[in-house]
């Protein structure tokens, strides 16, 4: 089942950064092999290339500015994943995003029941991918982060709620709402198929 | 209904954030379960789906270039590299001299007088890359380093546009060729370092009289690579005294001298 890959992939930062390297050489080391994730991830909350660009730049310029505030024992991805996003809800993109998007019922922690959907899994099978892509892109931004953290980042729940600043009770409630959210946005496809 | 509460916790289990107790507890009930197996593959299944789809934008090479660039300490260790190299080319260039003068190999005064300046200008960059604060004014703004020099140096001179170039300012110093007071810049491209020296040219041929005159030959004239460890360029214009002198190429050398001359 999925859990033992998940478990077998997820990681924390273990890089050991020699005492001699300076600090933006030791920045260096620990941050540019998320380079590539962190523009994925920026481009999936701006939905623009340019502005994921400035966001990812905005992000290393204010790591590197704060790295010597970070705990070596400490991860390294949640920090520098929610100094991304807090420079995301701050930005203009951010702003508008986060305003239009109804809470997702924080205090509602109890799970949402499974359902049975076979449709689904036949038409994940034969989907080129696109369906699922526009599905995402359509979720409010809550839900997208929260599903990308945790299916394309593979972070745990703690480093979720790390990231995120919420608690872990909250995470899991959003996963389920998010997972729910992308599903109904599935559905007209599953029917049409 | 029997499932409901296994259900319940069924994307918690497929996360592998269930305790490790539970876990196998839930491993043995999906296994046995049609309905829970079932409900759990499609969630697999979308789970992959999310990965595939998630995974979408790429970051092009030169946005990583750009940010590499960012947080890389770059002027220190440029600086670094330039003293070590700038430190062999002088072992070098201290070397050839000597020895020329030793075989008395020097042909003619206009040569003597040549390799004087050259050796003088090639000192200069050497030991100002080699310093620990090559420059005293630190800037790329060429609006900051002109300013800087008012009242030090007894003339004024255009430093020019780089909008577009190659070429970056890391800033300035004050500096004496034969006692004259002149106006020292130095310029990075591609990692080079290119110092950039500016004289006026009566003070120059003054106090170069007394001992080499500054020769005509060096009018317009870029040095010859085969001869020298530094590509050098040099021009008069407007009174002044230029020389452009770095390990770069001979074409990056006149670009940057083609566009101290056009802002002249």
């Amino acid at each position: 089942m999925g859990y033992g890959n998940k478990t077998a992939v997820r990681w924390f930062t273990l890089v050991c950064v020699s005492e001699e390297s300076l600090p933006s050489e030791a920045f260096e080391q620990l941050a540019m092999p998320y380079f590539e994730r962190l523009y994925n991830f920026a481009c999936w909350l701006t939905h623009d290339r340019q502005e994921a660009e400035d966001l990812v730049q905005e992000t290393y310029v204010k790591a590197l500015k704060g790295f010597s505030s970070f705990q070596p024992d400490t991860n390294f991805r949640a920090w520098i994943y929610k100094i991304l996003r807090n420079t995301f809800l701050t930005s203009r993109t951010g702003l508008k995003a986060t305003a239009t998007v109804p809470l997702d019922l924080e205090g509602e922690e109890e799970m949402l029941p499974a359902v049975k959907e076979t449709p689904e899994s036949i038409l994940l099978q034969r989907s080129d991918g696109q369906f699922v892509q526009k599905a995402l892109e359509q979720l409010p931004v809550a839900y997208r982060e929260v599903l990308l953290l945790c299916e394309v980042e593979e972070m745990s729940y703690q480093e979720i709620s790390a990231t995120l600043a919420i608690p872990m009770g909250t995470v899991m409630s959003r996963l389920s709402r998010a997972r729910k959210a992308l599903r109904d946005g599935l559905r007209p496809q599953f029917q049409k198929g | 209904m029997v499932c409901e509460s296994w259900k319940a916790k069924l994307d918690t289990y497929l996360d592998g954030e269930l305790p490790e107790q539970e876990m196998r507890t839930f491993d043995a009930h999906v296994r046995g379960c049609p309905s829970c197996s079932a409900d759990a593959l499609t969630r697999v299944q979308m789970k992959r789906a999310i990965q595939v789809a998630g995974k979408r934008f790429v970051p092009s090479a030169d946005f990583r270039r750009r940010i590499e660039r960012s947080i890389t300490p770059k002027p220190q260790r440029s600086f670094r590299l330039g003293w070590r190299l700038a430190a062999a080319t002088a072992v070098i260039l201290a070397v050839g001299t000597l020895t020329s003068i030793y075989v008395g190999s020097w042909t003619s005064k206009d040569q003597a007088s040549r390799d004087h300046v050259y050796s003088e200008i090639a000192d200069l960059h050497v030991a100002t890359l080699a310093s620990s604060s090559p420059v005293d004014v630190i800037s790329t703004d060429r609006h900051t380093v002109k300013p800087w020099f008012q009242g030090k140096i007894p003339f004024a001179f255009n430093l020019p546009e780089l909008q577009n170039s190659e070429f970056s300012l890391l800033g300035g110093r004050m500096t004496y060729l034969d006692q004259t007071p002149g106006a020292h810049l130095i310029y990075d491209v591609r990692k080079h370092h290119i110092s950039v020296f500016v004289f006026q040219e009566r003070a120059l041929s003054l106090s170069l009289s007394s001992s080499l005159k500054l020769p005509a030959s060096m009018d317009e004239s870029s040095l010859s690579p085969k001869q020298l460890p530094f590509n050098m360029e040099t021009w008069s214009q407007g009174g002044l005294r230029y020389f452009v002198i770095g390990d770069a190429s001979a074409a990056d050398i006149d670009n940057l001298a083609k566009l101290f001359k056009a802002a002249s």
